[in-house]
């Protein structure tokens, strides 16, 4: 099968509502079809990633250690909109640090998000093939 | 490598159709459905925004979209196209790929 | 050209579900291929036999229905999201212990992996969602 480049564009926050946490699911089965997956937060979809979500008062499932399973699966490109953390007062000492192992570099541990400004945004997602919107 | 933006919130209630405004680039185009389409009108607060990004991209609303919500194609801005949902799927077609800002 | 299209959202609450059916008969009639139409999230409640709109309303759940059997159309509904919402196909049902089962003839309940799939093998991925 030809390989595509999937774009997973994540805008809202988590527990809000379900689409953050079924978007992961899309990408954790995405993983196994070995296309390109990159994962763009922007907007409120940076809280999606935000570190020390604790979800005890809410009843819900706290699913945020799963994004740190994405290294696992190969899945390594996650675009953080610069501008959009800094709306929200946010910095990437905010953010969990998600981090992957390369295999071709002995295994070193390097950390899966990128902070991208808006305008380098715009470019990675013109660069897809498929945009799927949660 | 054009894409086509399909916006279904109104700007008024929501950030997506700004946000698609901020990551839409030149050469793109743009298509307003469901609650999107009253942003074609002129003389909104927000209406330059759209004017601004309709410099370098094409916009387009989906006919029915904008007559349901009351709206008379006379009180658009200058320049966007209206279409239905066949001109809607030659959208599609005429662009590389689509990003839907739900 | 050929399509894969993505719905997110049920029926009557939100608009995007009559945008996706309005889409995909306006694509069929220009003559493309629709690969696959994938239901997700809410967008699983389409596939009710269950539905009894007001007798003035559309009844969307009978239409996809009826366009899927008059262009043998590929309907699926995500099972992980089907689950949640108590959708349920014959099969499932009685795999769960559950006393009945839900789903409108033209549907079928499938795994994620079919959207990926549509999307690879399609030209082009239209989403219609909140």
């Amino acid at each position: 099968m030809a390989t595509k480049k999937f774009m997973y564009v994540n805008r809202k926050a988590p527990y809000g509502t379900v689409y953050a946490l079924e978007s992961l699911e899309v990408v954790l089965i995405a993983a196994a079809f070995e296309q390109d997956v990159s994962l763009a937060f922007i907007d409120d979809g940076v809280y999606q990633i935000a570190k020390g979500q604790n979800t005890d008062g809410i009843g819900m499932k706290n699913f945020s250690a799963t994004y740190n399973a994405l290294g696992d699966y190969e899945i390594n490109k996650l675009y953080v909109e610069k501008e959009s953390l800094e709306e929200r007062g946010l910095t990437e000492d905010d953010l969990m640090p998600i981090m992957w192992e390369d295999e071709d570099d002995d295994w070193a541990e390097k950390p899966s998000i990128r902070i991208v400004s808006r305008a380098e945004m715009a470019n990675v997602l013109a660069d897809q093939d498929v945009h799927y919107s949660f | 490598m054009a894409m086509l933006h399909i916006v279904n919130k109104s700007p008024f209630e929501r950030n997506a159709f700004k946000s698609c405004l901020d990551h839409a680039v030149a050469g793109d185009s743009i298509l307003m459905i469901e609650d999107a389409a009253v942003g074609a009108v002129d003389g909104t607060v927000f209406a330059d925004d759209l004017k601004a990004a309709m410099t370098d991209k094409s916009v387009y609303v989906l006919g029915g979209d904008l007559a349901a919500r009351g709206m008379s194609e006379d009180r658009m801005i200058d320049g966007i196209k209206v279409v239905d949902y066949a001109g809607f799927v030659d959208l599609t077609a005429d662009n590389d790929k689509t990003q839907s800002w739900v | 050209m050929k399509y894969t299209v993505m719905v997110n959202e049920g029926p009557y609450q939100h608009q995007s579900a009559d945008s996706a059916l309005q889409f995909v008969r306006a694509a069929l009639a220009k003559g493309h291929e629709i690969f696959r139409v994938f239901f997700y999230h809410d967008g699983v409640n389409n596939g009710t036999r269950l539905a009894v709109p007001p007798k003035d309303d559309r009844l969307l759940q009978q239409e996809w229905s009826d366009l899927a059997k008059e262009h043998d159309l590929d309907l699926v509904i995500c099972i992980a999201a089907a689950q949640r919402r108590g959708l349920m196909d014959a099969d499932e049902a009685k795999r769960q212990g559950l006393d009945a089962d839900n789903i409108i003839e033209g549907f079928r309940i499938s795994g994620l992996g079919q959207l990926i799939e549509g999307s690879i093998q399609s030209d082009r991925t239209i989403v219609f969602g909140d």
